[in-house]
């Protein structure tokens, strides 16, 4: 049994016009623990709004369906709220994108980080505060005591998401999920803070699910990636398996798009952007934008391939760069 | 904290000295002036007419009656009342308590009534609760003081019979007044009945006079809770897994507070303008009644030494929801 388990995860909100905008489209992952499993995907690809729905934190609006969501073996959609908020912050705790703005401005950094101390292992006062400076020496900050007392507008950002990572570890989660946690930061930073989010994995025994859309993030660190697009899971893989032989044409330009591994003058892109809300086809939502795409992809829906193909979203699998034919009346595809 | 308040203090100087001099020019501007308007339709003799007016200074040129008041004022002396021939500080320091026990009650009102409809109104955005509210809180906003007090009047003093209709307590007690807030004066009287009988004069002109207040602050409450309630921070509370009255309460209500704090100074001006109004209504022997009269009466010394009061009043009341916002807000506190 994995420690998260997901199996047909739907995220849908309803719009101002009544409408439902499905932002996760029946999304699958098992997470085991001490695993490090990034999720990879442009913006709007679903990525955040698949693992708040983990967390519970997504808004009113958000109608949450799944197959199986299960924490530790335990239903989370079956849960209480107060069963829920139990659970979250101190078994299954998330760091954000924005580390500035994700810190309460009018608190102390000693204040927030000694609540979910309170909250979740009864500690008084001293011993949060005990806690509190041994989790900021854990994330290497610097003079940890007299930090206690500073308000995040006198932290940097990454001194800022140092603050949050040792908020999300203090009551030792078996999960963290970090949502993007170096983008807003300057590059140096970046590769501190995942260098520090390895580090904890190691010494806490926790699981780390990274949601990024920088790829040479995920080949330093992940040991498996899930490739997202347009809410849909289109690629599975193990990282140095995504790496060596991408099979959906999806990852396959991701991966042709960085910088590493341009040869020519000009960068390769992916050109359009993700269909919004109301343009999406029948079809495979990635035709409009694929290299490979037959007239059949914009009209028929693709069926998943083997785990041998990292269950690729697609008519027409690639192998070795090169597209199959999953289905044997596909025709016009060279062997 | 120290060096922002002296800091913030020094900035009222300029403030107060341009208050001098608007106050003082604003009242030459009207027509008429106190002998004017005290010679009645007889009217006196070109003669006797300039020996009052040389009396009170009022043939020197502007800027020479400008001095000797800014003089004068340096001096702490505000001038003596054309009217009641008594100090305008004297006058002023005796009718002031009866308006700030007022101002206070109707304020209180408005806030512990306004901040939580606010709230509420946010958290259950888009339902009944919330349209209720603000539909209240529009009608409230609009409704003119007097016909409000009016209305008041017709139905919990004359219908009902619940509340009294004027004044600041019954006649049937007497007593020296000790610091000029009638509720603490009547508790420390010691007689029974006394302070019910306070607060039930108190009751209806506060909530006259907090309505407006009331409703604004409902409002921004609402606005400024529903803005934070959106913010990053407020996911990071609940991903600890904190529960929502801590979240909303205590994460999010701090942030939302700063704009409602500078509101509710800033209805100190509404306030001060209302109990102009509801001092009338209710016989409230307060400043907004002894301002009105000197108006009609062309008082200088009074109409001056008032409205000068009233606005330093302002700059303090202003500078404390600075003060008080820093309190709330580090990072206006070092000064970001």
């Amino acid at each position: 049994m994995s420690l998260l388990e997901i199996e047909n995860l739907t995220v849908e909100f309803e719009t101002r016009s009544g409408h439902l905008f499905r932002a996760v489209d029946r999304v699958s992952l098992a997470v085991d623990e001490r695993e490090i499993v990034s999720i990879v995907g442009e913006s709007g690809s679903g990525k955040s709004v698949a693992m708040l729905a983990v967390m519970g934190l997504l808004p009113k609006t958000a109608r949450v369906s799944a197959d199986r969501l299960t924490f530790a073996g335990e239903n989370l959609l079956g849960l209480s709220p107060s069963a829920r908020r139990s659970l979250i912050g101190k078994d299954i705790a998330m760091i954000f994108q924005e580390p500035m703005s994700s810190l309460n401005p009018c608190f102390t950094v000693g204040f927030q980080i000694g609540e979910a101390l309170a909250t979740h292992l009864g500690l008084g006062r001293a011993a949060r505060r005990a806690r509190s400076i041994e989790l900021l020496e854990q994330v290497g900050i610097p003079s940890p005591e007299s930090r206690l007392d500073a308000f995040p507008h006198q932290l940097s950002g990454g001194m800022s998401q140092r603050v949050m990572i040792a908020m999300a570890i203090s009551c030792s989660p078996k999960l963290l999920i970090a949502d993007e946690p170096s983008t807003a930061l300057d590059v140096t930073i970046q590769a501190q803070i995942l260098d520090l989010l390895v580090r904890l994995r190691d010494e806490q025994d926790m699981a780390l699910v990274l949601i990024t859309h920088d790829m040479g993030v995920v080949a330093e660190t992940a040991e498996r990636v899930v490739v997202q697009y347009a809410g849909r899971q289109v690629e599975q893989a193990t990282t140095i398996d995504l790496f060596r032989d991408p099979h959906h044409p999806y990852t396959a330009a991701l991966l042709a798009a960085l910088p590493e591994r341009a040869t020519g003058r000009r960068l390769p892109a992916i050109g359009g952007m993700v269909p919004g809300q109301w343009d999406r086809l029948a079809g495979c939502v990635f035709a409009p934008r694929c290299g490979f795409a037959l007239p059949i992809c914009s009209t028929e829906p693709p069926r998943r391939a083997g785990p041998e193909l990292g269950r690729a979203l697609c008519h027409t699998p690639l192998v070795a760069g090169r597209p199959v034919a999953l289905d044997r009346s596909l025709d016009g595809v060279p062997a | 904290m120290l060096a922002f308040i002296v800091r913030r203090i020094s900035l009222t100087v300029p403030t107060l000295i341009a208050l001098c001099f608007l106050t003082f020019m604003a009242i030459r501007l009207v027509p008429g002036d106190p002998i004017e308007v005290r010679r009645g339709e007889r009217g006196i003799s070109p003669e006797r007419l300039e020996f009052f007016r040389h009396e009170l200074g009022l043939d020197q040129p502007v800027w020479k009656q400008f001095l000797d008041y800014v003089w004068s004022l340096m001096h702490g002396d505000f001038g003596i009342s054309i009217i009641s021939q008594d100090s305008v500080l004297h006058e002023f320091l005796t009718l002031f308590p009866a308006t700030v026990e007022l101002s206070l009650f109707a304020t209180l009102f408005a806030v512990l009534l306004g901040v939580p409809a606010g709230i509420l109104a946010a958290v259950k955005r888009g339902s009944v609760w919330d349209h209720g509210i603000m539909g209240v809180a529009l009608f409230g906003y609009s409704m003119p003081v007097f016909w409000w007090g009016l209305l008041l009047v017709l139905f919990c003093s004359v219908q009902l019979d619940l509340t009294p209709v004027s004044g600041r307590i019954d006649l049937l007690f007497y007593f020296e007044p000790v610091t000029g807030f009638m509720t603490i004066d009547s508790l420390l009287s010691g007689q029974d009945g006394a302070f019910s009988s306070a607060i039930s004069h108190l009751i209806l002109p506060a909530i006259v006079l907090g309505t407006i207040p009331l409703a604004a602050i409902a409002r921004m409450t609402r606005s400024s809770m529903l803005e934070v309630l959106e913010e990053d921070y407020v996911r990071t509370a609940r991903a600890k897994g904190l529960p929502p009255w801590r979240v909303i309460g205590l994460h999010a209500l701090r942030n939302a507070l700063i704009p409602v704090v500078t509101t509710i100074g800033l209805q100190g001006g509404t306030m001060l303008a209302g109990a102009v109004l509801t001092e009338t209504i209710f016989a409230w022997p307060g400043i907004g009644k002894w301002l009105i009269e000197a108006i009609f009466r062309r008082d200088y010394p009074a109409l001056q030494g008032g409205v000068l009061l009233i606005s330093t009043l302002l700059v303090i009341v202003n500078m404390s929801v600075d003060i008080l916002n820093a309190a709330i807000n580090p990072r206006i506190r070092h000064g970001r």
